[in-house]
């Protein structure tokens, strides 16, 4: 059998059902074999998008998702996607087509050395240059993408090598010698942390993206409501446990609300689960939680004492070590501590000024209107305003490039999920500038009926960037202002065979966001608000988690 | 403070390449790297130097041990035998010749090359000794050195 047809029928026993990408002459054999499978191809307008939608189309279902591209530029372009992908631990398997082994390394016609590129970016990556090696790799490459802490693997295809002939015996079994990920944490060390909770009057959970990644939510809530403590998550980690919970506190960081900070800032104990302590999360780490003892939680050993010293290390599973935490854990009453917090949440809530027409306003409305729908996000302030005003209440619901933050994911990454979810309503909360940068899937979006729909907080400006310079650059306005309300996305969504809309008060957003909801198609909806609106409360950079900037 | 590190890998393309650019991108500091196959054909081991405090060292080893095909790495700073090979060309002229034959029997290396006006001289040991034995070939002129850098094994049955 001929290479390439072996490899879609790998793909059809890994369970694979749909595949993102764009053709090209290194990859034709497997374009040529993919024509009359059971496998949906999906060919978006960059490949960048297509590895967007692979990571979203995974991050939404928990399944990997699979990207193809063609040698050279074809690869190139989908080193963002990858990236993206790995610091979200995001699995995807990306296929590219490489020039025949014969002429690896001559700077052949759309050579690039992709596996070279994409090293420090993959959770592992392949150039396969036998065929008989191609169906082990390719069972290596899923069970290394979806297992452990998951991450994207690429695979180098030569083209000599998917027009070889082989013979189908796809493997059952890896054998990988190296690579066996602990998931049930050392029963020493959670009989450890179960004591440090019991003792502890300040306990607070912070959850992060790991939870989520391994569907650990109900062992989290169940956690939470044992001790009791309250939950702070990462941005990652938005929907570990629902928003509406009376022990949630939202997401905790640069942007996170003035509770959230304070109660993670002032805990004895810090249960933190699948989180990876990034800089956005824990302000100036010197000064981070300084009087708590800190349990961690997490998969890969290498992520415990990167950032922040640990007292408890637990390598696993989360979902594991969760469910065997619990059973060592009483529920005790720590009422001067509940009553700190809440104090805190009436005294320090969320808000903006409802002056003018407000971006936080559309995104407020928009969890009112479409409560359970999926949310993924650009990058910016748009991505900080959905994850304050979104109330998020299930796991995978929020779906944004936290680690790499990626301007131009959101889109693409709601169109994978939206194949995911065909019955689901996906929005993309984006800002003009991200939306920019993959808007060319709107063509995909039309061709395979796709009906996302983008809420643009159109504020004409790269305005994240634009409010460091206003906070922190004297108002030095280098670069950022675009010019977004001379585009008009309206008319540029019709063009490309979508709905476009454009709104322009708050008075007309209801209706708006109704309306969108129910069209079966793509829309974009323009939304042009108040340019000078900011994100706060602000940690800036360096200071600690409790040195807040807010609004009066 | 430096440390010796001895990783097991699956021989195969690119674990080389995948181990240097580990420590590049986090920018750990390596001393010496050598690499060569072990009584497996299959299975490589590398002898990693390098220098930083304990948290330093404790992320290399975990973030060696991330790549897929490692299969053991240890820290066998103590208690381990430790070799480095040198070689040295040397000029040696006439009346040179005597006082350089000794100091290498002295230091027990062993002259492998000999021709006009220069020695090739082959020094094992640690570090300390070969950089003792170079600082003492350097009044004759060094025209030419190489060193491999470190291999390492723990002593005794402990492994
Ligand atoms: C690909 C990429 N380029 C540049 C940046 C740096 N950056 C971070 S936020 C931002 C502005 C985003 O503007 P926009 O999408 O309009 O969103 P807003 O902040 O206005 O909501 C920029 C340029 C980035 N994150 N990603």
């Amino acid at each position: 059998m001929r290479a390439a047809d072996a490899l879609v029928k790998a793909l059809e026993m890994e369970g694979v059902e749909v595949v993102f990408g764009i053709p090209g002459g290194a990859i034709l054999e497997v374009y040529d074999a993919i024509y009359d499978s059971g496998i949906q191809h999906i060919t978006t307008r960059h490949e960048q998008g297509a590895t967007h939608a692979a990571d979203g189309y995974a991050r939404a279902s928990g399944k990997v998702g699979v990207a193809f591209a063609t040698s050279g530029p074809g690869a190139t372009n989908t080193v963002t996607g990858i990236a993206t992908a790995y610091m979200d631990s995001s699995p995807i398997v990306v296929f590219t087509g490489q020039v025949p082994t014969s002429m690896i390394g001559n700077d052949a016609f759309q050579e690039a050395d992709i596996t070279g590129i994409t090293m420090p970016v993959t959770k592992h990556n392949y150039l396969v240059t036998e065929a008989g090696d191609m169906l082990k790799t390719i069972k290596e490459a899923f069970h290394i993408a979806a297992t452990g802490r998951p991450g994207p693997v690429l695979v180098d295809l030569p083209k000599d090598v998917t027009l070889a002939d082989v013979e189908f015996n796809y493997p059952k079994k890896v054998s990988l010698p190296g690579y066996k990920p602990k998931l049930d944490g050392h029963p020493r060390q959670i009989k450890r942390a179960a004591e440090l909770i019991m003792e502890s009057e300040r306990p607070v959970i912070l959850a992060g993206g790991g939870v989520i990644i391994s569907n650990a939510s109900k062992e989290l809530t169940e956690l939470a409501e044992t001790i009791p403590a309250f939950v702070a998550t990462t941005l990652m980690g938005k929907g570990a446990i629902p928003e509406t919970h009376p022990l949630s506190l939202g997401f905790v960081g640069m942007h996170g609300s003035k509770y959230a900070n304070y109660a993670v800032q002032e805990s004895d104990v810090l249960i933190a689960v699948g989180c990876r302590f990034s800089d956005r999360t824990t302000g100036n780490l010197e000064r981070f939680a300084p009087d708590a003892k800190i349990i961690h939680i997490d998969v890969d050993p290498a992520e415990i004492g990167k950032n922040v010293g640990v007292d408890v290390p637990i390598v696993g599973d989360a979902r594991k070590v969760l469910a065997r935490l619990k059973k060592h854990i009483q529920y005790k009453q720590r009422k001067l501590w509940e009553d700190r917090i809440n104090k805190w949440r009436r005294e320090h809530p969320l808000k903006y000024s409802r002056d003018g027409f407000k971006p936080q306003y559309v995104v407020e409305r928009a969890c009112e209107i479409m409560p359970d729908a999926i949310v993924t996000t650009e990058v910016g302030q748009n991505q900080m305003w959905a994850a304050q005003f979104f109330k998020v209440r299930y796991p995978r619901q929020f779906i944004t490039s936290g680690g790499l933050g990626t301007m131009g994911f959101g889109f693409p990454a709601a169109m994978g999920a939206q194949v995911a979810f065909p019955d689901r309503t996906v929005i993309d909360i984006a800002g003009d500038g991200s939306f920019f940068m993959n808007i060319q899937e709107l063509a995909t979006c039309v061709k395979y009926e796709i009906p996302v729909k983008v809420l643009v907080l159109n504020n004409g400006y790269l305005g994240m960037v634009r409010q460091w310079q206003e906070l922190f650059y004297k108002e030095r306005y280098s670069a950022t202002c675009i010019g977004c309300e001379k585009t008009g996305f309206e008319a540029i969504a019709r063009g490309f065979g979508a709905v476009g809309m454009t709104i322009e008060s708050p008075g007309e957003v209801d209706d708006a966001l109704k309306e969108a909801r129910e069209i079966d198609a793509p829309v974009v909806i323009d939304f042009r608000v108040d340019y000078q609106a900011n994100v706060f409360p602000m940690v800036p950079p360096g200071a600690a988690l409790n040195e807040i900037i807010d609004i009066e | 403070m430096k440390h010796t590190i001895a990783v097991l890998v699956e021989n195969k393309p690119g674990v080389l390449a995948r181990a240097a650019s580990l420590f590049r991108r986090r920018g750990f500091n390596i001393e010496s790297l050598t690499v060569g196959t072990t009584e497996r054909e299959d299975i490589s081991r590398m002898t990693i130097v390098v220098e930083g405090d304990n948290r330093v060292v404790e992320q290399v080893i975990k973030q060696l041990n991330k790549l897929i095909e490692t299969i053991k790495v240890s820290e066998i700073s103590e208690g381990s035998v430790e070799r480095e090979l040198c070689l040295i060309r040397v000029h040696a002229p006439p009346e040179k010749r005597g006082e350089i034959v000794e100091l290498t029997n002295i230091f027990r290396a062993r002259i492998v090359d000999v021709s006009r006006d220069s020695f090739i001289i082959e020094v094992t040991g640690d570090g300390d000794k070969i950089t003792a034995f170079i600082d003492l070939m350097r009044q004759y002129g060094i025209k030419e050195l190489a060193r491999t850098g470190k291999v390492a094994m723990v002593r005794g049955n402990k492994r």
